[in-house]
């Protein structure tokens, strides 16, 4: 359905982000109760997920601090899992590109996993939006899920510190990152990332100062790219032949 | 119980908001509508699918809950949540699964 003004594509984007309440709420949760955990008050919770807002990232850096890894692994390794939003940050410079430099600038701000697949996927489909529709559309997207997780933060946070240690809640993060992975393994390109990195990982576990995981992120990262362009080569070969 | 102090903590937060937020903003403010190189999109596509899993295998192989010894539980839920989540594309199904196996397998070998 084609959007006619600025303010129909805002409701649009808003509404088609709402499925995602259902991951941003509990996740947000799940962040507070395991800062708490981890030993921070409700206001360093929220602050964290206030100034980062990024899920994955969030998860990564708190679970290096506690295992008492160096400041600057600990930065580098959240950011690297936070790359991505560099990649999505390029792809949404041809929609957005032209809107004004502090709208792009909140547009930066907002973007995460769940603004960027809806906007993406719209402006895709709908060519005829012009630039401020799309602007409305992107923030729209980002009115529900933003409030959402820094909230659930704040009730995770207050949550977690009566959680007694008995529930043994260490083992919950682990789970949470694998659960995110999985749906992330879409290509043969995706799982050969994956698996090079886990072996890289276990092989570079001795190394100090938790450095063997930004060895096996990058071995990752490589065999993920050169397989992607193993796969592309063979399909058009098989082309070629027919 | 803190294990770390807040001079690391609020570093931390500063130094990411920072740098997650010049991630988000570095495309979109300095490249118009130019497209990155088609190498670099290549190698950022697979950031998250290499990094996460480099970040969790050690978590599951060596868990914190045995004090880093191989733990069949750990290992078998750590595999079946990564399973129903390739499988069902759903990020709740696979942690409810995986903690329901972590629960039923230390009940039943312990």
């Amino acid at each position: 359905m084609p959007c006619t003004t600025t303010k129909s594509a805002f409701w649009r984007g808003f509404r088609d982000s709402a499925p995602f309440i259902l991951i941003a709420g509990p996740f947000g949760l799940l962040f507070g109760v395991l800062a708490a955990e981890a030993g921070l008050n409700v206001l360093e919770a929220f602050a964290f997920s206030l100034a980062v807002f990024a899920g994955a990232a969030q998860f990564t850096a708190l679970q290096l601090m506690q295992e008492q890894a160096p400041t600057l692994i600990v930065l580098v390794s959240a950011l690297a899992v936070n790359l991505r939003m560099a990649m999505y940050s390029a792809s949404l410079t041809p929609y957005l590109g032209a809107a004004p430099l502090w709208q792009r600038a909140f547009a930066a701000y907002f973007l995460v996993d769940q603004s960027y697949a809806l906007s993406i996927a719209k402006f895709e489909t709908n060519p005829e939006m012009t630039t401020p529709q799309r602007m409305a559309y992107f923030f729209g997207a980002s009115g529900i899920v933003t409030p959402l997780w820094m909230g659930a933060t704040i009730v995770g946070a207050l949550i977690g510190s009566q959680v007694p240690e008995s529930w043994g809640l260490d083992f919950v993060l682990p789970l949470a990152f694998l659960a995110m992975i999985g749906p992330m393994l879409r290509t043969p390109a995706h799982l050969a990332a994956c698996f090079a990195a886990v072996v890289t990982a276990l092989l570079a576990a001795g190394l100090p100062y938790n450095f063997g995981l930004i060895v096996a992120g990058l071995t990752g990262m490589s065999v993920g790219a050169q397989t992607e362009l193993w796969v592309e080569r063979y399909k058009m070969q098989k082309d070629i032949v027919r | 119980m803190s294990q770390f102090d807040s001079l690391t903590l609020w570093t931390v937060i500063l130094g990411l908001a920072l740098g997650s937020f010049t991630l988000r903003f570095a495309f979109l403010a300095l490249m118009g509508d130019r497209a990155l190189p088609a190498w670099l999109m290549r190698h950022l596509r697979y950031t998250a699918v290499a990094i996460l899993p480099a970040l969790v295998t050690p978590l599951v192989v060596w868990p914190s809950a045995t004090n880093g010894s191989l733990s069949l539980p750990h290992l078998a839920a750590a595999l079946i949540a990564l399973a129903v989540g390739y499988l069902s594309k759903n990020i709740f199904a696979a942690m409810g699964t995986g903690a329901l196996a972590l629960y039923g397998l230390t009940v039943l070998i312990g």
